[in-house]
């Protein structure tokens, strides 16, 4: 046998074993387990199996179940993996010049998933992202909730909701990035952009009533319009809207158009959090903040401050922090955590707004954000505490396979640089294609 | 109230009644002196801007005049070893940046000094993490950009902050260095790294020239002054060092070939890609400015990487840390960040602390004052609540030249 074929047919066979390893119970033993939604485990267990959570808890409250691998990681932390709510990993661009609504542009046909940025991800011990297009218009795109799987084509990165869809949100964003030269499609002021995203959301309103009038007679149906659809989505509360926001005014303009048309929507970036903190509290907002190492940029983000964390906590909102990846790099997404209380906002706080705060404004807390039986297997193994810049991230777990390995050189070489860094990764992956679908076929089709 | 707000309200209200005059007794509980061992149970007098005492708590009588101060952890205060703080502004607004002039490709006569806002939030934000003194003036992006100084972070005026008014030129090589001219100037920059080398040297010899047409003894036939090659020519005789930005493996050996050719003192700038070619940095002597550890990794610096100071550290070659230039956000880095997560990634606390403070001031030049805690050296100190290094540890005052400042903690 030709010596590439024989590769070839070991590659696969590996591939085979590791999906075959998932019906065997893993039991990870001895660590710290910080569950998120639990105190912390001092000396714990985490069992998984065909990349769900079986079991977490204290070596003394779990029994590990017969026949299961254990693996000792006494020393070291384990937390969940890390969501990211706001990053533009995988190259992708969305919504082009022509005009400054583009609901109907997906990021989904544009990410680069041989990007090294995602496998630089994958080292920061980020396990899922919103990927997402820029705010350069009042409404960019369809962002991308994506788990960071070792990909070999974009569709091996998907989550799919019970439905059938693809998880993602749309994007949308206010104040000056939006606003452009006047004479041309994009608004050259505040207000026009609010009276822009008004308009298009009655259209959507008459659009989506002229459907439910036609009761799917197709003479009186409407003619398919992409861009209201997914404004019709929005309004239904199947897509949530990720907003871009920093001035306080604007900040409050997007609650203002939140109560009028009751989208369900996250504020992102939000520098001015702490000056309308009490009024995003009490519209029930959930906030995806990004910590910068000084403030300025722009004349919006001028006020920027690290205290908007603690001052949306303290107000009783929900926070979470995001990378915006490539604007902070994901390798450090924990030390944004770190920054936060730094900046008083609690422990517990500040982990949750990199776990399961996130997960709540994707919608996807179901499956990820926190270690809970049940849940997807996602989690890091930490070298220490997770807020210490001494702290490494020594691997990272999507579904129970392990996608990041700081002891392995290719590995390592993303986790901190070098030559060959910023080169696209090679997959190596064969014949049947990415051992998510050999998973999800060992699975009966079910992930 | 939590004793850490507490300890801030005095230290406000200390700023506020400090005058430049004011003495000072810094109680650490561990001083980082960089002369030596670390100290326990510490005290740092100050006496009219100036360090009187280092030296054990014990047994030493703080003078009643002194005002004093407690903190957990005492550093010499931080240098930022290559910045363009109050140049470039905190808005990003055109009337803020003045890091870079784009109607020349070479204009080493612009002086940082002409420039500088003393009073820009960047300083005051970059001293409110302990930054004490920076490098700072024209940003890589042409040929060659201009001067650079070094100034205190007094947030005063730029006089009254000046420890040296011209301390380097700025030179880019590699793609910073090409076609970033602006107007009819474009035409005569450089479009590729060798154009750019070869129009370096012209420039160079043009300089040697020019001095040598200076000595002529007919007086009439002496040419009339030039400041670009005056400026060049504090080069060539070392008055003012060439600092040169490379970052490629291949734009490095460039800038060391170039040295050799005119016996030039070189700080190398950036690097990303020293990991590639330590050897050669190594034997050349030069000192390097490392880019911030957490730079952006594209087009030049593609290939950088967060261990490369602890590479450094191991081959020998001397290197402090910068704040670098951004051209977007954030609209500056800060040095301590940079220096910390260095720290976590294979350098060590010792190291990484010397490249912000002793090793900082040596490769510019100003050891005698700055960058070690000494009777008679400047007092500039950096004070936490913690290791300095800890993403959750506080700074909580910056003292420069004798002045305390408590614009945090942050």
């Amino acid at each position: 046998m030709p010596s590439h074929i024989l590769a070839v047919a070991t590659a696969c066979l590996s591939l085979a074993v590791a999906a075959l390893a998932q019906e065997t119970p893993v039991a990870f033993t001895g660590a710290e387990i910080i569950p998120i939604t639990g105190e912390p485990i001092a000396n714990g267990v985490l069992v998984v199996q065909r990349g769900k959570i079986l079991a977490v808890g204290s070596v003394s409250s779990i029994t590990i179940p017969p026949g299961a691998e254990t693996r000792d990681v006494r020393g070291k932390v384990i937390m969940p993996g890390l969501v990211d709510s706001h990053s533009h990993i995988g190259g992708a661009q969305g919504a082009d010049g022509s005009s400054p609504i583009q609901p109907d542009v997906r990021v989904l046909d544009a990410v680069d998933v041989r990007h090294p940025s995602i496998q630089k991800a994958q080292a920061g011990g980020i396990t899922a992202a919103n990927v997402m297009p820029g705010s350069g218009h009042l409404i960019s795109g369809q962002t991308l909730y994506l788990k960071l799987r070792d990909g070999r084509v974009i569709d091996d990165l998907l989550i799919k909701l019970a439905d059938g869809t693809i998880a993602g949100g749309l994007k949308m964003a206010n104040g000056t990035n939006s606003i452009r030269t006047p004479g041309g499609p994009f608004p050259g002021s505040r207000a026009k952009s609010a009276a822009l995203v008004r308009e298009q959301y009655i259209k959507a309103q008459e659009y989506k009533s002229k459907i439910e009038r036609a009761k799917g007679d197709p003479e009186k149906l409407p003619a398919r319009d992409l861009s209201l659809e997914m404004l019709v989505e929005v309004l239904d509360g199947k897509r949530i809207v990720q907003h871009h926001t920093h001035r306080h005014d604007d900040i409050l303009t997007v609650l203002r158009l939140q109560k009028e048309f009751s989208f369900k929507v996250v504020l992102h970036h939000v520098s001015e959090a702490a000056k309308v903190a009490a009024e995003i509290a009490a519209a029930g907002v959930p906030s995806s903040i990004i910590i910068i190492d000084s403030p300025g940029g722009k004349l919006e983000a001028r006020d920027l401050t690290m205290e908007n964390c603690a001052a949306l906590e303290k107000a009783g909102a929900a926070v979470g922090l995001h990378t915006d990846d490539g604007v902070t790099d994901s390798r450090h997404f924990l030390r944004s955590a770190a920054l936060a209380v730094r900046a008083g906002m609690t422990r517990a706080g500040a982990l949750r707004a990199v776990t399961i705060a996130n997960a709540k404004m994707l919608g996807l807390d179901a499956r990820m954000g926190s270690l809970e039986p049940g849940k997807d297997a996602d989690f890091i193994v930490l070298s220490g505490d997770p807020l210490s810049v001494y702290t490494q991230v020594e691997q990272t777990w999507i579904e129970g396979m392990k996608v990041f390995d700081l002891s392995d050189s290719k590995d390592r070489l993303y986790a901190l640089g070098g030559a060959g860094a910023g080169d696209p990764r090679r997959v190596q992956l064969c014949c049947f294609g990415s051992a998510w679908d050999i998973i999800i076929a060992a699975n009966g089709g079910e992930k | 109230m939590k004793p850490l707000t507490m300890f801030a309200i005095a230290l406000c209200a200390a700023a506020t009644a400090g005058a430049a005059t004011l003495s000072l007794a810094i109680h650490g509980e561990t001083i980082h002196t960089m002369v030596g061992p670390a100290i326990k149970d510490g005290l740092i007098l100050i006496r009219d801007g100036k360090i009187t005492y280092v030296g054990p708590a014990a047994g030493q009588i703080v003078p009643a005049d002194h005002q004093i101060i407690r903190a957990k952890v005492a550093t010499p205060g931080l240098i930022d070893a290559r910045s363009t703080v109050g140049l470039s502004g905190l808005l990003n607004q055109p009337q803020d940046q003045d890091m870079l002039e784009k109607s020349a490709p070479m204009q080493p006569e612009l002086r940082a000094i002409d420039a500088y806002n003393a009073r820009d939030p960047l300083v005051a934000w970059v001293r409110s993490f302990g930054v004490t003194t920076l490098n700072t003036g024209h940003a890589p992006g042409a040929l060659i950009s201009g001067q650079t100084m070094i100034i205190k972070t007094g947030g005063h005026s730029v006089e009254s902050d000046l420890v040296n008014p011209a301390a380097m030129i700025a030179v880019s090589l590699g793609s910073s260095g090409v076609i970033r001219a602006e107007g009819p100037a474009a035409a005569k920059s450089p479009g590729t790294r060798a154009k750019a080398v070869a129009m370096l040297r012209a420039e160079l010899i043009k300089a040697q020239e020019y001095a040598k047409k200076r000595e002529a003894k007919d007086e009439t036939k002496r040419p009339n002054r030039d400041l670009r090659l005056e400026a060049l020519l504090r080069g060539l005789d070392g008055t003012q060092r060439f600092l040169i930005t490379a970052h490629r493996q291949q734009d490095i050996l460039a800038a060391l070939r170039l040295a050799r050719e005119f016996s030039l003192d070189l700080v190398l700038d950036g690097c990303a890609e020293a990991h590639l070619v330590l050897a050669e940095i190594k034997a050349s002597g030069f000192p390097v400015i490392l880019h911030p550890t957490m730079a952006r990794a594209n087009e030049d610096s593609e290939n950088l990487a967060m261990d490369t100071a602890g590479k450094l550290a191991a081959a020998g070659i001397p290197f402090a840390f910068q704040s670098g230039y951004e051209s977007y956000v954030p609209k500056t880095r800060v040095v301590l960040f940079e220096a910390a997560v260095a720290a976590g990634k294979g350098l060590g606390f010792d190291r990484a602390l010397a490249g912000v403070t002793v090793d900082a001031a040596r490769i510019l030049g100003v050891a005698d004052r700055l960058g070690s805690l000494a009777p008679g050296k400047d007092a500039d100190l950096a004070l936490f609540d913690g290791d300095p290094f800890e993403y959750t540890t506080h700074a909580i005052g910056t003292v420069v030249n004798g002045r305390l400042f408590a614009d945090g903690p942050h």
